[in-house]
């Protein structure tokens, strides 16, 4: 009886294993998602607005030249192992394999680096993962796109010396940086120390330990300080306590500027009135008054075939994200295309040479129907960054509205510090850099 | 049928010491072994070496170093994740400023880092017991990562804080594919938990299981309890470094610290809770079922039902899942899945004659 029940199980585990193959013909991409845990509303809202995406080519197109893109859902509960076990079960699906890796998450992204240039997948991290791996000639398969944490927080340097009027102002200015205490918060502490010395104002680093969900002992250091700005590194639930300590300790929210993992509606909206003046940083806008964003409700929530449960969130900023993942993943796909032959289904290698040929010109933009959506986009053999730039939004207490034009990072004093990082991890790994000037 | 023990003497000392006094489980252990050393690597794709097996090898490691700890010295401990990070941060730290370190002495190395850490965290434990004392390995747990995190030395100055593993080389020959990464683990985790079951089996363990039990009592009969209860975290967090040295350089490749969070000391806790508290198998059994468990729940979510029901219902529906079958086996076998399979056995030598 134990045996037949063994054999029976195991049956059962090899016909779940072989179904969900794809007809041929078909792109499929794997979604390693997460919908449970602290950072469900992230996942749920990007990933949602990027298979909303997929959709609307499949409707409204046809699939990319005729080739329909097919997806399936793998939950990590940004959890790394679970990241793992879902980029090996998603890794050999479909017709050609798993045409890309985007795990939106960085403890993934570091635990699968290995097994994507072993696989021949690439992997692409938009606005999260390993800083350096915008050195293209170190990883190959790497693709942290769109802006990283450095160029962004040079991005901020900058707009806070526009609001003071010059870069020049910013000397004896003093910043703080409340950060999240983890691998992520501590990221752009070099940075901001680099460009301290090179403008002249001080930097506060402060701490906040996870989750952050009490910032008393922080925001009263704050108070103590007196600084002129605060910049927000922050994290989860970690947003909307700080933006509410900041109006109880009085420090004004319109000299907060937040990272774009602080500026959501999942981060202001609990914050109630404490977060009205509270600026972020995006690489994407909200707003559901796009044409793209548009076509998606037309094509496919028209249709009843749309992926969010809460409809209003359809143009919110993390949904609004996914479909900047959407456009990417499905533009990569047509210029990959154009190499090796229109209609047909992608291996991960050709998918890499599409990310790395990858221009998306505001022509273009304006054709998909997101001009000024998100920035446009360059990505070179060096470079895998292929932007750097972000706009500043501003929430007005019901909404995000935008404040600024695209701010350019500054590459001066990022890029020495991505390539001497990106050194290092090729001498420790006996990784030779690729030439760039031999790649076609 | 299976277990008939007609004419099964045991003749010497020798033969009434084995682990396995029945011929049966001899012949049965050996056959696992066999499958798991000769037909696994054979017959196995690189998901279910990857994704499956080595997670749950490296996983029933740690689980019995817990079991040492909880369930043989009676000393609740919170912190095995946190003893893991430091497996994994000792062993690349002596791999990566030592020229020619050999892996396996790096492995090791590794794990007396976690065991000296352990210790320390192990002090209290002579004047706190119970709740208290896990109270006291929690903050083992969150000390450890902050700690790593905090000094950039520990992950050799990385802007983000990560490790990556370096290349596994043995004698010259590089573990790089999935099988041999696959076989490297196994013989790791099958020559420890060898020397795990002969400690419980031995004077050491039975000073822990007489701790355990009542340590005023052990006192009594002459056990040194500061030594014994040290001794026990010594070797529990030996074997939670060993893991964790191990999920950086044969499963995860780099790894940051906030991987190994409370949730995963949980986990661990877990595992030898559903497995069963003090038994060798249990840690086994456990840690297949709260790694395979969630993996195989979401495999019927999504990739089965699909798109029959909204992601983020299937997502929840699977957690609700997990939670009511912990229970369920909880209520069942409050000892454990290890239990469960040692009344079985019961019963097969029985029968067919059950009274």
């Amino acid at each position: 009886m134990k045996f037949k029940n063994t054999v029976v199980l195991g049956a059962a585990v090899a016909g779940l294993l072989a179904t969900g193959y794809a007809v041929a013909q078909d792109q499929f991409i794997g979604l390693p998602s997460y919908r449970v845990g602290p950072y469900a509303s992230g996942g749920s809202g990007i990933y949602g607005g990027w298979i909303d995406y997929m959709a609307l080519v499949n409707e409204r197109d046809g699939g990319v030249n005729g080739v329909k893109l097919t997806w399936e859902e793998c939950e990590t509960e940004y959890n790394n192992a679970r990241g793992v076990e879902c980029y090996e079960r998603l890794k050999s699906k479909g017709a050609s394999g798993n045409s890309v890796f985007q795990p939106l998450s960085t403890g993934i992204t570091y635990s699968v680096l290995d097994r994507v240039a072993q696989d021949k997948i690439p992997m692409v991290t938009i606005g999260y993962g390993r800083t350096d791996a915008a050195d293209g000639r170190v990883f190959p398969w790497v693709f942290p796109m769109i802006t990283t944490y450095w160029s962004q927080n040079t991005a901020k340097i900058k707009f806070i010396g526009m609001k003071e009027g010059g870069m020049d102002k910013l000397k004896g200015k003093k910043i703080v940086n409340i950060y999240h205490d983890s691998a992520y918060g501590k990221e752009t502490i070099p940075v901001l120390d680099v460009q301290a010395k090179k403008y002249g104002f001080n930097v506060i680093h402060i701490p906040v330990a996870h989750p952050g969900n009490e910032q008393q002992s922080q925001w009263l250091r704050v108070r103590q300080e007196k600084p002129d700005w605060v910049i927000l590194r922050g994290w989860g639930v970690m947003n909307p306590t700080a933006i509410r300590t900041a109006a109880r300790t009085g420090f004004p929210r319109d000299k907060i500027v937040g990272v774009w993992w602080s500026g959501a509606e999942e981060d202001t909206v609990p914050a109630g009135d404490a977060a009205k003046g509270y600026i972020a940083a995006g690489f994407n806008v909200a707003g559901a008054n796009f044409p793209v964003i548009k076509d998606i409700q037309s094509n496919v929530y028209a249709k009843n075939k749309g992926n969010m449960e809460d409809k209003s969130r359809v143009g919110s900023v993390y949904y609004n994200r996914g479909v900047v993942h959407g456009i990417i993943t499905v533009e990569a796909i047509r210029t990959a295309q154009e190499k090796y032959g229109k209609g047909k289904p992608l291996t991960g290698e050709q998918m890499r040479w599409g990310f790395e040929n990858l221009r998306i010109d505001n022509a273009r933009l304006k054709a998909l129907g997101a001009e000024g959506f998100m920035p446009e986009l360059k990505v070179t053999c060096e470079d895998h960054e292929g932007s750097g730039k972000v706009k500043f939004q501003q929430w007005d207490g019901t909404k995000w509205t935008v404040i600024t034009d695209w701010i350019d990072g500054d590459k001066s004093i990022v890029r020495p510090m991505i390539e001497e990082s990106a050194a290092a991890y090729a001498k420790e790994k006996g990784i030779t850099p690729r030439d760039c000037s031999k790649e076609s | 049928m299976l277990y008939r023990e007609a004419g099964q003497f045991k003749a010497s000392y020798q033969e009434d010491q084995q682990i396995f006094t029945i011929r049966q489980d001899r012949i049965g252990f050996w056959a696992i072994l066999a499958v798991f050393f000769l037909a696994v690597p054979l017959l196995a794709n690189s998901y279910w070496l990857q994704a499956i097996l080595i997670p749950v090898l490296i996983f029933s490691l740690a689980a019995i170093g817990l079991n040492i700890l909880t369930g043989y010295a009676g000393q609740l401990s919170l912190g095995s994740a946190a003893f893991m990070a430091v497996g994994a941060f000792g062993a690349y730290n002596f791999m990566l400023r030592i020229d020619g370190m050999p892996f396996l002495v790096g492995i090791v190395l590794g794990g007396l880092s976690a065991a000296a850490v352990g210790i320390v965290f192990g002090l209290p434990s002579l004047r706190i017991k119970g709740f208290y004392l896990a109270v006291a390995t929690l903050a083992a747990q969150f000390f450890i990562v902050w700690a790593l995190v905090k000094f950039p030395w520990f992950s050799n100055y990385s802007s983000s804080g990560v490790i990556t593993a370096q290349r596994i080389e043995i004698l010259g020959f590089a573990f790089d594919t999935p099988v041999t990464k696959y076989l490297l683990t196994l013989a790791i985790v099958c020559a420890l938990a060898l020397v795990a079951k002969n400690m419980v089996r031995s004077s050491t363990g039975r000073a822990w299981m007489a701790v355990r039990d009542m340590d005023v009592a052990a006192e009594v009969i002459g056990i040194r309890l500061l030594h014994t209860k040290l001794q026990a975290f010594a070797v529990s967090s030996f074997y939670c470094g060993v893991a964790g040295a191990l999920y950086a350089y044969t499963y995860l490749g780099t790894v940051e610290p906030e991987g190994f969070n409370l949730d995963l000391s949980f986990k661990i806790l877990f595992m030898i809770i559903i497995g069963g508290v003090g038994s060798m198998m249990g840690s086994f059994l456990g840690a297949a079922f709260i790694v395979l468990l969630p993996i195989f729940l979401n495999i019927a979510m999504h990739s089965t039902l699909g798109g029959a029901i909204p992601a983020s219902f299937a997502s929840n529906l699977e957690l609700i899942i997990f939670g009511g079958l912990i229970i369920f086996f909880l209520i069942v076998e409050p000892h454990g899945l290890a239990r469960l399979w040692q009344i079985g056995k019961e019963k097969m030598r029985l029968w067919p004659f059950p009274h």
